[in-house]
């Protein structure tokens, strides 16, 4: 058994979590204390059991006004998946034009998520080229 | 010299002169110029690139650059005109402004003038650290920019001082990149951070956060070498023998935005010591007539989503005021930080008007209410919360049928 302190971050409140958690690899949680409302249990559960995070970068662009693009994760990875998420999206190198929500890489590191464009990159104008 | 005549000029467009500019126009100005230094709108959110954006506007946790496409989408559907790579050198308080791009320089006079400039990062030398001037010191948002925009990694082994969002943000934007970031230091006793940024930035990629802790010197002749920290007691000041040195070759500050506010001083707007932003009134209006401010350049937000709210209602009290020349100027009602509250905004109402009231608590505490209290202490509105933290923005509705036959409103908590 071991005690976390977390603050919830699913609403403003900000309740100060006091989680009891098992020694089982991953942990689980025995009891949550602090939490005013049920969500901070469910988000206690989640945080301690499986917790999620998107990802996000700037992956270089060939032949675009801006040399890079900035991308995320469509949905919320495993936590300890990003190290393989983030090397899968190192790798990318991506070609102009590029629109706001292109799919750019399926399946990153080995997760169900996607790679997708954040910010459309319009192709270079000659001038723009010799500045890149 | 020939001068052009517009009805609405926006001062920048990024996430406030987008919103106002299109509420504008849906309000029924038909002439509005949009004016923006940058080559493409959008402003900070450009280099915003993590995630969590318009939770409140679109119930979606987007990236910044998305946020700015909803905006930027909307306002290609109106008629308003936008000039990019254009910089506004002067404005006179008569509402003419000067405009510089290239090969071309400019007269407008507006019958309206919309401020939406944003702020900028508080700099080195805006704390005064001791040491030497190596290059390798970076404010937060500028090594973000470098980044995420330019391709340039501006360091490998990095300290950041200052706790605040953009800080939090760019320690796991360059762990992620590869370098190794020893430690934030926040010279207060708590983070000024977001709760979520503290888990997501920091706890998860073990970095630490030293509170009580300041930079106290710098060091390194052509690049930093490293920094010294110490702990600071509760003057603030370092207490001695609790230095020590950490190597690094970037420093990262995080300590601070201050509103663009160049601007607003030529046209002898009255600025608020408080906010560094103009004081303005229910609708949007500060001290010069016709002349309007919303956003990072009237008070520095936590969240883009309320830039974005209180920019709308600002292009819509823009737009009346254009349309009718409907007095803005009779708010007479002052608003008056008291305890425990750092600064109100708007410094005036009406009582002809509902209004919501922004406001900032100057130190952290829980389970505390904010309360609006008359000159002859009646209590007009309250607002009870679990948590109040500086660094988080309250909002309070004030109803303007509450408001009749009162001279003052005092906000403290309670």
């Amino acid at each position: 058994m071991s005690l976390r302190e977390y603050t919830c971050v699913v609403c403003p409140n900000g309740c100060p979590l006091t989680i009891t958690c098992s020694d089982d690899d991953p942990p689980r949680v025995e009891s949550v204390e602090g939490h005013l409302c049920p969500r901070g249990i469910r988000w206690a559960r989640q945080e301690v059991e499986a917790p999620q995070r998107t990802i996000a970068s700037s992956v270089l662009v060939r032949g675009g006004e801006i040399p890079l693009a900035s991308v995320r994760t469509d949905r919320p990875i495993p936590l300890e998946k990003i190290p393989e998420v983030m090397q899968a999206i190192h790798k990318l190198v991506l070609s102009a034009p590029l629109a706001l929500g292109d799919v750019v890489l399926q399946g990153a590191g080995g997760t169900e998520c996607s790679i997708i464009v954040t910010r459309a990159v319009g192709a270079a104008t000659r001038n723009e080229e010799g500045v890149a | 010299m020939n001068v052009e005549e517009r009805d609405l000029v926006i001062i920048g467009g990024g996430p406030a002169g987008l919103a106002a500019a299109v509420s504008a126009w849906e309000a029924g100005c038909r002439d509005i110029l949009l004016v923006e230094r940058d080559r493409v709108l959008g402003g900070i959110l450009n280099q915003c690139i993590h995630d969590g954006f318009g939770l409140h506007t679109f119930k979606e946790a987007l990236s910044g650059p998305e946020y700015a496409a909803r905006y930027i989408e909307k306002l290609r559907r109106t008629g308003v005109e936008v000039r990019e790579q254009t910089m506004v050198l002067r404005l006179g308080k008569d509402r003419t402004l000067q405009l510089a791009s290239r090969g071309s320089y400019r007269t407008i006079r507006a019958r309206g003038v919309l401020l939406a400039m944003g702020c900028r990062e508080r700099p080195r030398g805006a704390i005064s650290i001791p040491g030497t001037r190596p290059s390798g010191v970076f404010t937060a948002g500028a090594a973000q920019h470098l980044m995420n925009l330019e391709n340039i990694m501006v360091g490998n082994r990095v300290c950041i001082l200052g706790s605040g969002d953009i800080g939090l943000i760019m320690a796991r934007r360059m762990t992620l990149e590869g370098a190794s970031v020893a430690g934030v230091f926040e010279i207060l006793p708590y983070s000024s951070g977001l709760p979520r940024n503290i888990q997501q930035c920091l706890n998860d990629y073990d970095i630490p956060l030293h509170l009580g802790t300041t930079v106290q010197k710098i060091h390194g002749s052509r690049r930093l070498e490293g920094v010294t920290v110490a702990q600071v007691g509760p003057d603030r000041c370092p207490v001695e023998g609790s230095e020590r040195y950490v190597p690094c070759d970037t420093l990262l500050l995080s300590v601070g935005l201050i509103p663009e506010n160049e601007l607003s001083r030529d046209a002898s707007i009255f600025l608020d010591p408080r906010t560094n932003g103009p004081l303005v009134n229910s609708r949007f209006m500060t001290r010069v007539p016709g002349i309007f401010a919303c956003g990072n350049v009237l008070h520095v937000h936590d969240l883009v989503d309320y830039v974005s709210q209180e920019a709308e209602e600002a292009g819509r009290c823009a737009a009346a005021w254009i349309d009718s020349s409907e007095s803005c100027g009779e708010d007479s009602l002052p608003v008056l930080p008291g305890e425990g509250v750092r600064y109100t905004l708007p410094q005036k109402v009406s009582s002809s008007r509902d209004t919501v009231l922004s406001l900032r608590v100057t130190a952290p505490c829980r389970n505390r209410s904010v309360v609006v209290r008359s000159s002859g202490g009646k209590i007009i509105a309250r607002k009870s919360l679990v948590r109040l933290h500086p660094a988080e923005m309250i909002r309070i509705p004030l109803e303007a049928k509450g408001l009749s036959g009162i001279s003052q409103l005092e906000v403290a908590l309670g």
